[in-house]
């Protein structure tokens, strides 16, 4: 082994540089010159390579070079990793900084808490299977696959037990959804509360889920069309969480989903099993789930009375809201990040409707006076995530950034005022209105709200 | 009509599905089978608003009051109102007025702090939730009986019953008639369905429009870091690095716990959930729990208590056994806890 001076890391001994079908060979019968004449070739390669990099000088650098292309990194003269050095891939140590965050002070004990998905450094339309957002209520759990049932019960002709070989036996659909929580950007209702794109809006995330459709699964269990009218979800984990579904919107897109990004789910987001509820909000997505019971009445459970319920301005609660309506953010340049140079800047970023698929969405750099249309990234989806993007020279003035969304249905993304002065500032969750960041002269990037 | 059935009806059509047309392959009908009704109750735990689900019982207040000491009070606090590790369940904000009209009038008051009893319509909620998930560390442990008293006694709290209350699967009809906040909740929206109208519409204006463009509100100075640097948190080499927010000599407390062992031995392990560095949550003190256990002596007796758990030694709290705990981690944190370092 031989440690590169600059790296400080350890390199392979030689025997590495050696072809596999010739060692093989050597073991079967020995050494004969030929194989002998191989050998000797490839350890005078591997040492020469060796030397090479011990005895690299610096080349003589011309006025206008750039060092790090006139001076080889040590990747381009060293051996590269072998395979498998990591059997389940990881992302570049230089993209340390991109990960799920928690907001300090939020919630008080860990397992009924919530991590944020980091926005401002992602692409496309599709998030990161190990940066999906969490959002646990009694903690998560890991699930033994094969002691993992789902029951239908309820309003059906007979109840019915399936095992996850079974489940995975059944004809699937693979679908790309977002999935947003309801108290996505909740923080914000009041004032300015967060600083960046994370906690503003990273209880936001979007997969290709993979199941069994629920309207297959109802007819298996043979349910009862004249009376049912909803479905309750129960998770398996300690907390069994549970929540009333609209059936009629199931039959439609629901799916009983174990995979996710072409893996099986993460244990956090409901290894073996969860429900898929397109355009509804996240806490009915139900992780972990043992059980759907077809009914005629809503349950009104924990989190449909005493969370996820919208307080209105006269003192009472919307019960039951479930859709995300469209809406859509301004992922990069956003919130604590900086302009360090004028110039041309794709301002980029995510939009998105429970009620189907994103239409336009249009930009203004001037805090909502102008708006000019900003592009959309193909495939547009139903309620799945777009990508949009917007050409935008900065000359270094102060700027206020929008987005605004509207969806096939024709309705369009609210500004903060006009959503306040519907629903006041108490209701916390389902605050879609329009996002501002304020570009300062000095290129840094701030949440604000206008008024 | 219930407000319920009215609700439905806006969006009753006939239950087809229209997306996912999938016929039943043939052979389907084999896979699935049909679950026993001793399987079916095992789960289907659920009570609805109609009652329908209750297990038979009862409980009175006292009873429900030496149960809530027992198992809800390191959380909850003793009367309900602790807002130390969840918000408060009762604060004794609950008028006669509203009982009366089952609408709880301080939920206008954005000065007063909402609890859940202020918010809860349906007594039958009170009594699924704490049977399928309280309490907290050990889920699904409680009695239909002890519920039946620990919902008398919260309810108690709040000033709906008085002292000498008995709650029972007879009286839970009248009981609801009581709940303060049982008029409270609107239907009257259009997100509970895909084909819902908006209440509130975007505008569609795209020149000169009239918004105000004075920022009302930003992250004052001294806030930009309370959520760490956040130059730390984006990439740091692309065309928008984060601010460096951190200002030089207040480096900011670290959320995370700075220890010997590993906080993923300590979250995954599940200790977390009761046990915090300083000060009790639901159990002692992690730091309690070393100084009083410094030395390799008390590894053996602290091994067999996180394995099968045990009680009276901190409180009337009982330590669940954690059988679970992989073999690392239980190394690793038995070490740490009779280290005695700081």
């Amino acid at each position: 082994m031989a440690l590169d001076a600059e790296q400080g890391q350890l390199q392979p001994a030689p025997e590495s540089f050696l072809a596999k079908d010739l060692v093989e060979d050597i073991s079967r019968d020995g050494i004969d010159p030929a194989r002998r004449k191989l050998l000797q070739n490839a350890l005078a390669a591997a040492a020469a390579a060796a030397a090479a990099a011990a005895s690299m000088v610096a080349p003589s650098l011309m006025a206008d070079d750039d060092p790090d292309i006139v001076n080889l990194p040590s990747w381009t003269r060293s051996l590269g990793k072998p395979v498998v050095a990591n059997p389940y891939g990881q992302p570049s140590p230089y993209e340390a900084n991109i990960v799920r965050r928690q907001s300090p002070g939020l919630t008080r004990t860990d397992q009924s808490s919530v991590s944020f998905t980091p926005l401002q450094n992602l692409f496309g339309m599709i998030t990161p299977s190990g940066l999906h957002f969490e959002r646990h209520h009694q903690g998560w759990v890991d699930i033994d696959p094969r002691r993992h049932r789902l029951m239908i019960n309820g309003l059906v002709e007979t109840p019915l037990v399936f095992t996850m070989e079974e489940l995975l036996r059944m004809p699937s659909v693979s679908r790309i959804h977002f999935l947003e929580c309801g108290a996505n950007t909740g923080l914000e209702w009041g004032n300015v509360a967060v600083p960046t794109v994370q906690y503003s809006h990273g209880m936001l995330s979007a997969s290709e889920f993979t199941g069994v459709p629920v309207s297959l699964l109802l007819d298996r269990a043979g349910f009862d069309r004249q009376r049912a009218t909803v479905l309750l979800a129960e998770g398996a984990d300690g907390s069994s969480m549970t929540r009333t579904i609209n059936l009629e919107n199931a039959l439609d897109d629901a799916m009983v989903a174990y995979g996710q990004n072409g893996e099986m789910l993460r244990p956090e987001n409901g290894y073996p099993l969860r429900l898929v509820v397109p355009g509804v909000q996240g806490v009915s997505w139900v992780k972990w789930l043992r059980r759907l019971e077809v009914g005629d009445a809503p349950w009104a459970t924990k989190d449909e009375v005493a969370h996820y319920v919208d307080l209105m301005p006269d003192g009472t609660h919307r019960q039951y809201t479930s859709i995300q309506e469209a809406k859509s953010v301004i992922t990069a340049p956003s919130g604590g990040q900086k302009l360090l140079k004028q110039g041309y800047y794709d301002i980029t970023g995510l939009a998105w409707s429970g009620r189907g698929t994103v239409e336009k969405v249009e930009v203004s750099v001037d805090g909502g006076r102008n708006w000019r249309p900003a592009r959309l990234e193909k495939p547009l989806l139903p309620k799945a995530l777009t990508r949009f993007h917007f050409d935008w020279v900065w000359q270094g003035d102060e700027v206020l950034l929008q987005s605004r969304v509207t969806d096939r249905t024709g309705y369009t993304q609210p500004s903060r005022a006009q959503l306040i002065e519907a629903r006041g500032t108490r209701s916390i969750y389902h605050n879609n209105a329009i996002q501002t960041w304020r570009i300062s002269g000095d290129g840094e990037v701030h949440n604000v709200q206008l008024g | 009509m219930s407000s319920w059935a009215k609700f439905a009806m806006l969006f009753l059509t006939v239950l087809v599905s229209t997306s996912w047309v999938m016929a039943m392959p043939e052979g389907l009908d084999a896979l699935g089978r049909p679950a026993t009704e001793h399987e079916v109750s095992a789960w289907d735990i659920d009570v609805r608003p109609d009652f329908a689900g209750l297990p038979p019982g009862s409980g009175d207040v006292w009873a429900g009051e030496e149960t809530w000491l027992a198992q809800c009070a390191s959380c909850h606090g003793d009367f309900g109102d602790s807002n130390e590790i969840f918000a408060p369940l009762v604060l004794g904000n609950i008028t006669e007025e509203d009982i009366a009209s089952g609408q709880v009038a301080s939920l206008k008051d954005p000065a007063v702090t909402r609890t859940t009893l202020m918010k809860v319509p349906t007594l039958s909620t009170l009594w699924d939730y704490i049977y399928r998930a309280m309490p907290w560390n050990a889920p699904k442990t409680l009695s239909a009986d002890e519920v039946y008293g620990l919902v008398a006694y919260l309810l108690n709290l709040g000033y709906v019953v008085g002292d000498d209350f008995v709650l029972s699967d007879t009286n839970m009809v009248e009981t609801q008639a009581r709940m303060p906040n049982r008029n409270g909740m609107s239907l009257d929206h259009g997100l509970w369905s895909v084909a819902g109208a908006p209440d509130v519409s975007g505008s569609s204006c795209t020149t000169d429009c009239t918004v105000g463009t004075t920022v009302t509100s930003s992250l004052p100075a001294y806030a930009m870091n309370a959520h760490g640097n956040l130059a730390e948190q984006v990439r740091d080499w692309g065309p928008y690095p984060g601010i460096w927010t951190e200002v030089e000599g207040e480096k900011r407390e670290a959320t995370s716990m700075v220890v010997e062992v590993s906080e993923t031995a300590l979250s995954g392990s599940g200790c977390t959930g009761c046990h915090q560095m300083e000060g009790q949550l639901v159990g002692p003190s992690f730091d309690a729990i070393r100084t009083r256990y410094a030395g390799q002596e008390h590894a053996a007796y602290l091994r067999d208590k996180i394995l099968n758990g045990g009680a009276g030694v901190w409180g009337s709290m009982p330590m669940p056994p954690m059988p679970a705990v992989d073999d690392n981690a239980l190394q690793q944190i038995v070490a740490w806890l009779t280290s005695g370092e700081e």
